[in-house]
């Protein structure tokens, strides 16, 4: 009974202590997670702090404000999302066989890919448009704020042992080749082929606070929305309503979804069970 | 013991879960009026569970979306490969972080969650595993001034889960399947 009262304070406490950091973060550095989804950012705070080192989120603001080389540790933790080369085949066999179609009509195509991490789906786009003849025609944005993130994106170089789950998710996909065409191995590692990346231009770009930069017919951007809160959601399906050209295509994450955002309106379904929504009419 | 009934049920299964999950869940009216989250260790997509406990149960039984409200008398299953948290308001979060003790979805992810937002709102039910995930979780509930619930170990097809649980949580009771669903029936007929 002493107990729980006394543990009670513990809770709100760790809140606004979380709060402040995040609050540090954003005015000391500018990254702004202040309308992350709070379970998921208090887990990964969580686990910073304790790998850190720190007893309390306040001790981890006071080193963060005061030296430069924390921030580069904590945006490790808050950003990091370590995905699969074709993850979610069946959304690459869908796209492949119904949205392609309609972009192959186009003389030139923009794709965005936001929130590319470490480039998994930057890769895995890049293959399927080369095994489709259209690469050479389309330019690849693939962004992200991390910047360490998007140097292994654009080094695509990947650990061997995830090779097998990458090449199995490929073939679901309906890829038209064996993967291993595109990788050459060194070093326990897969070292992905220059060319593929040849048309992508990798780019730091925040969907909290950066704006439109391109118009395109195809938005990739697959769980990253899941950490954000509501309004922070609804900010960057407003990007992707305006960078997108009439009837261009959104792809989300397998378990994301339109129908809580302010801007449903602004799509229709296209491939419903594999969240691919159609721009509508503007 | 918190008089309050609980605003929400939290449950973790693992080896045996299907079997455990049965004996309970198509217990449960239609008009149950609590909601259910449950992480069960499914190896891949899709994990089926849906399918098979809509076709068992009077309750709704349901795959949720991210920032999904959590509605009374549901059963939510935690989708393969994402990590399912409760939000403050009540609503799903869904994350694609590392899996925890080799598990995505984790229920130890699930049940910290739920008592950061809840508190001692939650019911947290340990059944049959052979891992210690939820344990963590259990306590960190337990912690927050909510109940845990743990399936006997001597009588769960897999020991391990429900015994790392009750070595974490002082308070816990073990109690048979059984007794686990006759709980469930009296907190949600108050």
């Amino acid at each position: 009974m002493d107990a729980a009262v006394n543990e009670a304070p513990a809770e709100p406490v760790e809140d606004i202590e979380i709060q402040l950091l995040l609050e540090a973060l954003y005015l000391r550095y500018h990254y702004d997670f202040r309308h992350y989804a709070r379970a998921s950012i208090k887990r990964r705070l969580r686990q910073a702090r304790d790998q850190l080192g720190f007893d309390t989120f306040s001790a981890m603001q006071e080193q963060l404000l005061h030296s430069d080389e924390m921030v580069g540790r904590l945006l490790d933790y808050l950003t990091v999302q370590v995905s699969e080369m074709f993850r979610d085949p069946s959304y690459f066999r869908a796209l492949r066989e119904k949205v392609l179609p309609h972009l192959r009509t186009y003389p030139s195509l923009k794709i965005w890919i936001a929130g590319c991490s470490h480039g998994e789906e930057v890769y895995s786009f890049a293959i399927m448009l080369l095994e489709e003849g259209l690469l050479d025609r389309t330019l690849i944005y693939a962004t992200d704020i991390n910047p360490e993130a998007l140097e292994i994106a654009r080094s695509g170089v990947y650990p061997l042992d995830r090779i097998a789950l990458f090449t199995r998710n490929h073939q679901q996909a309906g890829g038209k080749t064996s993967l291993a065409d595109y990788y050459t191995t060194a070093y326990g590692r897969a070292v992905f082929d220059k060319k593929l990346r040849a048309q992508v231009v990798f780019s730091d770009h925040s969907l909290v606070s950066d704006e439109v930069f391109t118009e395109c017919q195809l938005v990739s951007c697959r769980n990253v929305m899941i950490y954000f809160d509501r309004p922070l959601q609804d900010r960057a399906v407003g990007l992707f309503r305006d960078s997108l050209t009439r009837r261009g295509f959104l792809g989300l994450g397998s378990k994301e979804t339109l129908r809580f955002s302010s801007h449903v309106e602004a799509f229709t379904d296209f491939v419903r069970e594999e969240k691919i929504y159609q721009r509508s009419e503007r | 013991m918190s008089a309050a009934p609980p605003t929400a049920i939290v449950i973790g299964a693992s080896a045996g879960a299907v079997q455990a999950l049965s004996d309970l869940l198509p217990r449960l009216p239609a008009d149950y009026p609590l909601p259910i989250l449950i992480v069960v260790h499914v190896p891949a997509a899709p994990s089926g569970l849906t399918t098979l406990f809509s076709a068992k149960c009077a309750v709704a039984v349901v795959e949720p979306d991210d920032k999904e409200a959590i509605a009374p008398g549901t059963v939510y299953f935690a989708p393969p490969g994402y990590h399912l948290l409760v939000e403050h308001g009540l609503t799903v979060a869904l994350s694609a972080d590392e899996p925890v003790l080799f598990s995505r979805p984790s229920i130890d992810v699930l049940f910290e969650s739920a008592a950061d937002s809840l508190g001692a709102g939650v019911l947290a039910i340990v059944l049959t595993g052979a891992n210690e995930d939820g344990s963590r979780g259990a306590r960190a509930i337990e912690q927050a001034g909510g109940r845990v619930l743990v399936e006997e170990p001597s009588t769960a097809y897999a020991a391990a889960m429900p015994s790392a649980a009750l070595a974490r949580c002082s308070a816990a009771r073990a109690l048979s399947l059984d007794a686990i669903a006759e709980h469930l029936l009296s907190v949600g007929s108050r």
